[in-house]
C-alpha cells in the first residue's frame, strides 16, 4: 500500500540533514510498529522517499514522505501513532493513501511555496514596508532575473524569471494567488513574516528561494546575508499535465496546473 | 509551539560542521524540572559527538543517575575544532546538551576516560566550560570533576586536573558520593571538606591529598597519603551481580549517524584468557556474565525503545560466554524476519561462529576476524594468547568453502622478547591463510581472489598488565620492523593477495608515556594544551612536534617512561590502586612469560590472581 506524510520540521529539527531525517522516520516508524514494507536483500531497508531535501536551516510546515505499508496495515489512527514518537519539533500534520501506480512525489513534484522572515534583531530593508513593496514591484515588472547557478561540477548564468511563478509580500495576495489557505505557519519565535514566493521545483529546474533573494537583494543594492532569514516552506506541488522531463511555467505554452502533493491521494479524491 | 531553547545562534550553527552534535534533544533524552533537582551532574566523554554517543558505559551511567529523583544527569562532547574557535572568540561557555545550560553552573562534570590520547581534550572541555583547570585552583562554586574509566587505573598523569577518581564500575558507590553531597552543600563547609568526605568512600580517590616523592634517577621514593581520610590503597569497586544492576532500557538515539549507531547488548564483563597485553582482561576481572532471561528482556525492550535496525553484542570475548548459542539463535529467531541485523564482534571462528554469521550477515561481503597478536607460536605462547595455527587455519578453511574470501587479520609488533623471526612469521601466517582458500575451494567455486588484510599495530605496555615491567621498542626500531615485514609479505607466494597496514609510532609512544606515566607530566600535558595540542587521537590534528617541545622544556624524557625495563622492586605510579588482582601475580605471569610458559584460562584452572577477593563471577562458580 503506497502511501503519503506531510509534516512540519521547525526549531532545532532545522539543523538535521534530509538523510538523518529519513533514518528517524524509519526507527519512529519501528518504535511506532508501523508495518512498513522492506526491501529485498541481506540488509534490507524500509521503502520511502522524500518530495525534495529541505537545506540545512530550513523550516517546514510542507514536508512530503512517500512510504510502503505491508497489506493489512490499520491506516486509521496511523497519524496519532506516528506523533507518539515523535518529538514536540518535527510532526506529521496528514496521511493518505494513494494508488498503486501513483507516482512518487519526487517524480511529480513541480512548484514549492516559501515564506521568507527575517530573523530577531537582525536589520534588513524587508522590515521597511514601504521599501519592500517597492522593491517586490520593481522585482516582478523585470523581464529577466539573472542569477549565477553553481552547480558542483559547474557555474552558468541563469535566466529565473519565468520560474518564479509569484513574489509578494502580503500573505492575502499570496493565498488568493495559490488557492492554499496556509493558517498559521509554525515560524521560530519573533521572526517576522516578510515574503511569500512560488518557485519551480523538481528534478528537471529547481529553484531554491536563496537564489531568488539573492537577486531580490541585487537589485535594491543589498548585502544578503542568509543566517539573517528563516525559510519556511509552505506547500509542495506535483503538475497534472506535466510528463516526464518537462516544466510548465505561467508563461508557457502548456500552463502548469499545480496541485498540492497531499491531494494526489484518496483523501484528495473524498474531499473533492 | 514548545521549542527547545538551544545554546548557541543560528549564524553559529549553521557555520559549524554537523551542528546536530550541539543540539541535543535526541530520542530517549532525559528531561527534568530543575526545579526539583537537586544535583546537576555532566557526564562528559572528550572526543567528538559521533564517539562519545557510541559508548556504551555513559548510557548506562546517564540512565542510572537519571533514576535519581534529585539528579539530573546531562552530557557533553568536545566541541569540534571548528566551534571550538568560535567558542573561544566570543567567550561562549561550553554548555549541556540537554539543557543547554552552561557547564560552570553543574554539581559535577564527570569525564569518561578511554584513552590516552584524549587527555588535552579533557583541558579544552575545562577551559571552554571556564572551570579552572588544575583542581587546587577551583572555588566551592566550581563543579566538582571527576574521572573514570580504563584510564582512571592510572589517573597520575592528569592527576592535577581532577578533584576525584573514581576507581572501579559506576553501577556501585555513585548514590554514596551524591548523597554525601546533598549533606555538604548546603552547610557552608569548604570544597576541601566535602573532598575528604569523598576520600572516605570506598573507590574514590583525591589526587590532591597524596603525596609523592621520586629517587634521583625519577622513579617513586614514596607515595603517601596527607589527610587522614584518604586511604593507604583505593579498592577498585565491583559489580557483582551482573543481572541485577543498571542496564538502560530507553537507551539514547542521536539524531546523526554515530560510530555505534546500534542497540548494544553487554553480555558479560571480564574475560578468562589472561593475555598477558590485555589491560581490560586483567582489571574486569572476574569475568562475570548476564543471565540469559536478563538479556533477552533488554534486548526487546531496547529495539523497541530506539527503533534500531541492529544490535550488537558486546565483550571483551563472546565466544566465553556459556549461554551464546542460546542467546544468538534466540535472536536470530525473534528478529531476522524483522529487518534487525545481528552483530557479533569479537567472535572466535568456529563451527558455530560460521553458522551464525552465514545467518546474519551476506557472506560475500562480510569479512572473517581473526586476532592472533603474533604472528609465531612461541611469541603467542609469550603473551599468553591460547590461540593455535591449527585453530586458525582450519577456522580459514571451514570459512572458505562456506563462501567467504576476505580475512582481516590483527597482530602486533614490538612485543616482548621479539626477534626478526616472529615477525617474519606474521608474513608466513597471513601466506599460510591465502594457501588454504585455493587449497580448500575448488578453482571452480571460487569467488575471485583470497583477499588478506593483515593489521600491525605497536604493542604498548599497559598499567595492570604482567607487561607494566617490560620496555616498549622505539618508533625507530616500530618503523624499521614495518619495512622488514612489508618486505617479507611481498615475497610470500600470495603476497599479491595480502595488504598490510600500520599504525603511526608517534602516537603510539605518546600513549605508551602517559600509559605508565607519573604526577610529572600534568605540566607536560599543560603545556602542549597551551601550545595548541587537541585532538590527538586524531591524526590530522597530532603535533608530535609539540609534545616534544613540552618535553623538553620541562625536562623530561619520553624514554624514561617507556624503553626502560623497570625493575621488580620499583615503586609504580599506580600501586596504590588495589584492583584484586596482585602485583605478585603480575610479575609471576612476567617471569613465566620470558620462559615462554602458558597459564590457563580462569576456567580451566584458577591461578590464584587475587580477584576472587570479590567473591563474584567465575571465582565462586
Amino acid at each position: 500500500m503506497k502511501a503519503r506524510l506531510k509534516f512540519s520540521k521547525v526549531g532545532s529539527m532545522r539543523f538535521i540533514g534530509h538523510l538523518d531525517v529519513m533514518r528517524y522516520f524509519q526507527k519512529a516508524f519501528r518504535r511506532a510498529g508501523i508495518a512498513v514494507s522492506y526491501s529485498q536483500g541481506f540488509s534490507p531497508h524500509q521503502i520511502m522517499s522524500f518530495a525534495s531535501p529541505l537545506g540545512i536551516g530550513l523550516s517546514s510546515d510542507g514536508e512530503y514522505l512517500d512510504i510502503a505499508l505491508e497489506d493489512g496495515e490499520d491506516v486509521s489512527r496511523i497519524v496519532e501513532r506516528i506523533n507518539a514518537q515523535m518529538n514536540e519539533e518535527i510532526w506529521v500534520r496528514d496521511f493518505t493513501v494513494l494508488e498503486e501506480e501513483s507516482k512518487t512525489s519526487m517524480a511529480v513534484l513541480a512548484a514549492c511555496d516559501y515564506l521568507i522572515g527575517v530573523k530577531p534583531e537582525k536589520e534588513s530593508f524587508l522590515l521597511d514596508e514601504a521599501r519592500r513593496r517597492q522593491a517586490v514591484e520593481r522585482f516582478c515588472r523585470q523581464d529577466k532575473i539573472m542569477i549565477l547557478k553553481k552547480s558542483k561540477r559547474s557555474e552558468r548564468m541563469m535566466d529565473i524569471r519565468e520560474y518564479i511563478y509569484v513574489v509578494t509580500d502580503s500573505l492575502q495576495d499570496f493565498q488568493e494567488f495559490t488557492g492554499v489557505d496556509y493558517g498559521t505557519p509554525s515560524l521560530e519565535e519573533e521572526v517576522l513574516p516578510a515574503l511569500y514566493m512560488q518557485l519551480t521545483a523538481g528534478s528537471v529546474v529547481n529553484i531554491k528561494p536563496e537564489l531568488v533573494l539573492e537577486a531580490l537583494f541585487a537589485q535594491e543594492g543589498e548585502d544578503f546575508r542568509w543566517t539573517d532569514y528563516q525559510v519556511h516552506r509552505l506547500e509542495m506541488y506535483g503538475d497534472i499535465g506535466m510528463k516526464k522531463g518537462e516544466v510548465h511555467t505561467r508563461t508557457s505554452e502548456d500552463v502548469c496546473q499545480l496541485m498540492p502533493l497531499w491531494q494526489y491521494g484518496e483523501k484528495g479524491k473524498m474531499d473533492e | 509551539m514548545n521549542m527547545r531553547k538551544l545554546a548557541l545562534s543560528d549564524e553559529i550553527l549553521l557555520t559549524v560542521e554537523k551542528p546536530a552534535r550541539y543540539i541535543g534533544g535526541e530520542i530517549n533524552m532525559t528531561r527534568k524540572d530543575l526545579s526539583e533537582i537537586d544535583i546537576r551532574f555532566c557526564m562528559c566523554f572528550p572526543d567528538v559527538y559521533e564517539i562519545g554517543m557510541s559508548h556504551l558505559g555513559i548510557q548506562i551511567l546517564y540512565d542510572m543517575f537519571n533514576r535519581r529523583e534529585d539528579t539530573y544527569c546531562e552530557r557533553v562532547y568536545s566541541p569540534w575544532v571548528d566551534l571550538d574557535r568560535i567558542m573561544r572568540e566570543r567567550g561562549i561557555p561550553l554548555f549541556a546538551l540537554e539543557s543547554q545550560d552552561p557547564i560552570r553552573d553543574f554539581d559535577f562534570l564527570g569525564i569518561t576516560l578511554q584513552y590516552e590520547m584524549c587527555y588535552t581534550n579533557i583541558l579544552q572541555i575545562l577551559e571552554l566550560s571556564q572551570i579552572p583547570l588544575k583542581a587546587s585552583d577551583r572555588r566551592r562554586e566550581d563543579p566538582i570533576v571527576i574521572g573514570g574509566g580504563p584510564c582512571a587505573y592510572n589517573p597520575e598523569p592528569i592527576a592535577d586536573f581532577f578533584d576525584i577518581f573514581y576507581i572501579g564500575e559506576g553501577e556501585t558507590v555513585y548514590d554514596d558520593l551524591l548523597d554525601a553531597y546533598k549533606a555538604w552543600k548546603p552547610t557552608g563547609k569548604s570544597r576541601q571538606e566535602f573532598l575528604k568526605m569523598a576520600a572516605r568512600i570506598p573507590g574514590l580517590y583525591v589526587p590532591q591529598f597524596y603525596e609523592v616523592a621520586y629517587q634521583e634517577d625519577g622513579t617513586i621514593a614514596s607515595f603517601s597519603p596527607k589527610v587522614p581520610e584518604a586511604p593507604e590503597r583505593v579498592e577498585k569497586q565491583v559489580e557483582r551481580d551482573m543481572s541485577d544492576t543498571f542496564y538502560p532500557e530507553k537507551p539514547l538515539v542521536p539524531y546523526i549517524k554515530v560510530t555505534q549507531d546500534r542497540v548494544v547488548l553487554e553480555i558479560q564483563r571480564g574475560c578468562i584468557r589472561g593475555c598477558r597485553f590485555c589491560q581490560a582482561g586483567m582489571l574486569y576481572r572476574p569475568i562475570r556474565a548476564r543471565g540469559l532471561s536478563f538479556l533477552k528482556q533488554r534486548a526487546k525492550v531496547m529495539l523497541e525503545s530506539t527503533g534500531h535496525d541492529e544490535i550488537s553484542l558486546s565483550s571483551l570475548s563472546s565466544s566465553d560466554y556459556e549461554e551464546l548459542p542460546e542467546l544468538v539463535y534466540w535472536l536470530i529467531e525473534e528478529y531476522r524476519d524483522k529487518g534487525v541485523n545481528i552483530s557479533l564482534p569479537s567472535l572466535r571462528i568456529d563451527a558455530f561462529a560460521l553458522d551464525v554469521m552465514s545467518k546474519v550477515q551476506d557472506v560475500r561481503k562480510s569479512s572473517l576476524t581473526f586476532a592472533p597478536e603474533a604472528g609465531s607460536q612461541r611469541m603467542r605462547d609469550v603473551i599468553n594468547k591460547g590461540l593455535t595455527e591449527e585453530v586458525i587455519l582450519k577456522g580459514a578453511r571451514d570459512a572458505f568453502i562456506g563462501g567467504w574470501n576476505r580475512v582481516k587479520l590483527y597482530f602486533m609488533l614490538g612485543l616482548p622478547g621479539e626477534t626478526e623471526e616472529d615477525i617474519q612469521e606474521i608474513a608466513v601466517l597471513s601466506d599460510k591463510i591465502a594457501r588454504e582458500y585455493y587449497e580448500a575451494v575448488p578453482k571452480e567455486k571460487r569467488q575471485g581472489k583470497v583477499n588478506i588484510v593483515t593489521s600491525t599495530s605497536i604493542f604498548v605496555p599497559k598499567p595492570f598488565t604482567p607487561f607494566q615491567w617490560a620496555p616498549m621498542v622505539s618508533k625507530e626500531y616500530a618503523g624499521e620492523k614495518r619495512m622488514f615485514l612489508l618486505d617479507k609479505i611481498k615475497s610470500q607466494r600470495n603476497g599479491k593477495c595480502i595488504k598490510y597496514n600500520c599504525h603511526d609510532g608517534d602516537v603510539s609512544e605518546l600513549e605508551g608515556v602517559f600509559a605508565r606515566g607519573d604526577r610529572r607530566l600534568c605540566d607536560v600535558i599543560l603545556q602542549a594544551y597551551r601550545d595548541g595540542c587537541i585532538y590527538d587521537a586524531w591524526s590530522e590534528h597530532f603535533r608530535y612536534d609539540l609534545w616534544e617541545k613540552a618535553f623538553r622544556d620541562h625536562g623530561l624524557e619520553m624514554d624514561f617512561y617507556i624503553k626502560r625495563e623497570r625493575g621488580e622492586e620499583e615503586i609504580f605510579p599506580w600501586d596504590f590502586i588495589d584492583i584484586g588482582v596482585t602485583k605478585n601475580f603480575l610479575l609471576q605471569e612476567y617471569r613465566r612469560s620470558k620462559e615462554g610458559l602458558v597459564t590457563p584460562n580462569c576456567r580451566e584452572r584458577c591461578s590464584g590472581c587475587g580477584a576472587a577477593r570479590f567473591q563474584c563471577g567465575e571465582c565462586v562458580k
